[in-house]
């Protein structure tokens, strides 16, 4: 089949699913929604449909009776990227007027359907934003909201807008005509423009993705591999998993256009197995390329044979790297060795071989659908495009964004995520995951792209942002990176393996309220030696989180060791909990949910923590409804007289 | 039982690179990997038993006792950690009277850590079995596990 023919075929399936004058429920079904409950309403709305004896349509063309009085559409799409408001729902009316509500409980369902869905007035209490159709008074535009307003849509393009099992919504929304350039431009002409596109791995590291093309291309062989490394393993990350679950042909047209400028004939996606929605949406999408002549032998009458595999990870953050995600894939286990010979030269299997990021690949359609030209009116001078980030941590509107690079930090914290939870103090947000580091507040105006944030201490990353209020202590926040890179350094080599366990104790003994002056000089010292006799890029970036809270949070390093005081509240051995009682009303469900029997007091009276006994759990304090359990840097008073008893 | 061992080999080609996709879908059939069907592995595949040890014990996915009938995952991400996880972790582990890694007596529950299941913008996040359930809270945990034993 050709190219013209699915599109013409394509069209037809997304008129009928993108039709106006048809009542339409869409839901945001991706892993985030099905965390937040978006399952349990899509059953909701089914059996309310089955109530009323509306009969529900599969979105295929031969629904062709869809504006019947009787009918309503049904469909999962992918996320939003509104993830603070799921479950995410679409409603559109037969008069065309659409609204997207915010978390949505199935108890909300009936409403919806009886007061939008056939009545076509929206329910305005939970209205987030008006999708399509005119203007509502008092329900902003989706395009307006803060959230979105300042974002740039590339990768993001399809994601929450298709149902991301039918490769017909890709198709009829641009996917694999930017493969149809390709393919007709020949080799080394797809390399170069995305040479000029300006496009680097966006992985981390940063590599130009065209030269790193070139070089596989250019080295000797007749097989060639390509990989799509899709193994996100940044805690606090999931870019990358809401691209595959949410517009899986974006990532797998990438991966075929790698596979053509490099002259590869099999093309592997290593994917985590902690996302098997993800891995479930890539084994569709795969079947429907191989059905649509887009995989396999002789693609678009081209000539170019090409098969994609899925490979399922087994869990190792250490396959983040190149060659050790080669070596998972040779079914070895995932250690890296040093480079040269780097991949492209020598790599899977020995051959050569060119690895990108999912989110890199997602970039290469749409650069080779409209031209590096057009790529290159996004992003600076250095930092061509846009960049997606996972927003969390204490912020308000938590979720998946995409923006030019360049953005200020502020933009991103404050307009876009709508500053910090609950009007508390902002202290830092970190990027780049374990590898990474931590940016404070006077660092706020920084533009986000590999130079800036490299200057900074940390990297870009692979874009998970988290950002830390005055609830969060520094120290934990670094003892918790490396908590993390220690048990996932593979041991290979002694910088990285010891190294990692020393700076770890160290911290450990700083929240532990047995620090000295002198663990400062050791942190500072230790960390240089790791970054720079590691082998790989695990142990190379490990110190990071260390050594920006060392240069940025000085003073809570100080506290620690000379106050033996967390003022953050969060280093249990530095802590107490009481109970201010002028809020507590003495409902005695703290007490009841006291796991040691520390808390006294009569019914309907304040109620009191036995510091000496309370364990500092936290379990009255997430109990109570009416925030009356504090907590405050335990008093060095009370630490002596405890030492004395 | 055994027909359903000889099938899972005999999906794959006798090549190395299968050693990851054997060992999951060992794992998926019977809860863990049992030693023994290494060696079977190891003979399948044309390498030495020690090879197979040495890729299943590398990778966090993989087990070598029977798991709880459920299992809960308590996500330690960076986002979960700031939002509570830990908390969340201890109140667990207070109820079911065990530590992470381990299942209790009657083998009901098994209790785990991960990182990052990717639910970062809905944390703290807890998956039990297949489910993940968002935003968690200590008195949160007491109803999941309520209406899991009742």
């Amino acid at each position: 089949m050709t190219l013209a023919q699915l599109q013409q075929q394509a069209a037809q399936t997304w008129a009928q699913f993108d039709r106006r004058d048809r009542r339409r429920v869409l839901i945001g079904a991706a892993t985030c929604g099905r965390a937040a409950g978006a399952l349990r309403v899509a059953d909701a709305f089914r059996s309310e449909f089955e109530r009323r004896g509306l009969s529900v349509d599969s979105d295929t063309p031969a629904a062709s009776a869809a504006s019947a009085k009787d009918r309503v559409l049904l469909a999962e799409v992918g996320c939003l990227g509104l993830c603070y408001a799921e479950p995410l729902v679409e409603i559109q009316a037969a008069n065309g007027a659409s609204v997207l509500y915010r978390r949505v409980t199935p108890q909300l369902v009936p409403k919806l359907v009886e007061a939008h869905l056939l009545g076509g007035k929206p329910v305005e209490h939970s209205a987030l934003a008006v999708m399509a159709g005119e203007a509502i008074p008092g329900i902003p535009k989706f395009e307006e909201l803060p959230m979105i307003r300042q974002q740039v849509r590339v990768i993001l393009r399809n994601c929450g807008v298709i149902d991301p099992t039918q490769i017909d919504h890709a198709i009829a929304r641009g996917a694999y005509i930017g493969l149809a350039h390709a393919l007709q431009m020949g080799r080394e002409a797809v390399a170069a423009e995305v040479t000029d596109s300006g496009l680097r791995g966006r992985g981390g590291a940063g590599f130009p993705t065209g030269a790193k093309w070139s070089f596989a291309a250019r080295s000797a062989g007749d097989e060639k591999y390509v990989i799509c490394n899709a193994d996100e393993g940044d805690p606090g990350a999931f870019m990358n998993r809401s691209v595959l679950e949410g517009d899986p042909h974006a990532v797998l047209e990438g991966l075929t256009i790698a596979g053509w400028a490099v002259g590869a004939r099999t093309g592997y996606i290593y994917v985590r197995a902690e996302y098997p929605l993800a891995i479930e949406r890539l084994q569709t999408a795969l079947e429907q390329m191989r059905a649509g002549g887009l995989s396999g032998r002789n693609i678009l009458g081209s000539g170019f044979d090409f098969e994609i595999q899925i490979k399922k990870g087994a869990g190792a953050f250490v396959c983040g790297e190149e060659t050790a995600l080669i070596a998972a894939i040779e079914g070895r286990r995932g250690m890296p060795r040093p480079r040269p010979p780097f991949p492209a030269v020598s790599g899977l299997f020995g051959k050569p071989t060119s690895i990108n990021n999912v989110e890199t690949l997602a970039a290469v359609s749409s650069i080779l659908q409209n031209g590096a030209a057009w790529y290159t009116q996004f992003g600076t001078e250095k930092s061509r495009g846009t960049k997606t980030f996972s927003l969390a941590g204490k912020i308000e509107r938590t979720g998946l964004i995409e923006v030019a690079l360049g953005t200020p930090l502020r933009t991103i914290v404050e307009d876009i995520g709508g500053g910090v939870l609950d009007g508390k103090g902002f202290k830092a947000v970190q990027t780049g995951g374990p590898s990474g580091g931590c940016i404070p507040a006077h660092l706020l105006d920084l533009q986000v792209d590999y130079e800036h944030l490299a200057e900074a201490g940390s990297i870009m990353g692979s874009g998970g942002m988290v950002v830390m209020d005055e609830d969060s202590c520094m120290v934990d926040v670094a003892k918790y990176f490396l908590t993390f890179t220690e048990s996932e350094s593979c041991g290979k080599c002694v910088p990285c393996r010891m190294g990692t366990q020393h700076l770890l104790r160290m911290l450990t003994e700083l929240t532990e309220g047995a620090g000295t002056p002198g663990h400062l000089l050791q942190l500072r010292q230790l960390s240089e030696v790791v970054k720079k006799a590691s082998l790989c890029g695990l142990g190379q970036t490990a110190p990071n989180p260390v050594l920006t809270t060392l240069q940025y949070f000085a003073e809570e390093y100080r506290e620690h060791i000379e106050e033996h005081r967390c003022s953050a509240g969060v280093c249990r051995e530095m802590v107490e909990f009481w109970i201010d009682a002028d809020k507590c009303n003495g409902c005695t469900v703290c007490a009841r949910n006291c796991p040691v029997d520390s808390i006294t007091g009569e019914k309907k009276q304040p109620h009191l923590i036995d510091a000496g006994q309370c364990i500092r759990c936290g379990a009255c304090r997430s109990a109570c409804k009416f925030g009356a359990v504090m907590v405050r840097p335990r008093s060095r008073v009370m630490e002596t007289s405890e030492a004395n008893a | 039982m055994e027909l359903r061992f000889d099938s899972i080999l005999s999906a794959y080609d006798r090549s190395r690179q299968n050693v990851i996709p054997i060992l999951q879908d060992i794992q998926t059939h019977y809860g863990y990997l049992p030693v023994e069907k290494l060696d079977e592995v190891a003979g399948y595949l044309r390498i030495s038993v020690h090879e197979v040890f040495g890729v299943a014990t590398f990778y966090s996915q993989f087990r070598f006792h029977p798991p709880g009938k459920h299992c809960l995952k308590v996500c330690e991400g960076t986002a979960c950690h700031v939002r509570g996880s830990q908390l969340i972790l201890d109140a667990l582990g207070r109820r079911l009277g065990i530590r992470p890694g381990q299942t209790t007596a009657d083998r009901k529950f098994g209790l785990e850590r991960v990182m990052c299941v990717g639910s970062c913008a809905l944390a703290p996040a807890v998956v039990l079995d297949d489910t993940v359930h968002a935003r968690m809270t200590q008195a949160g945990i007491d109803r999941l596990l309520d209406q899991e034993e009742s």
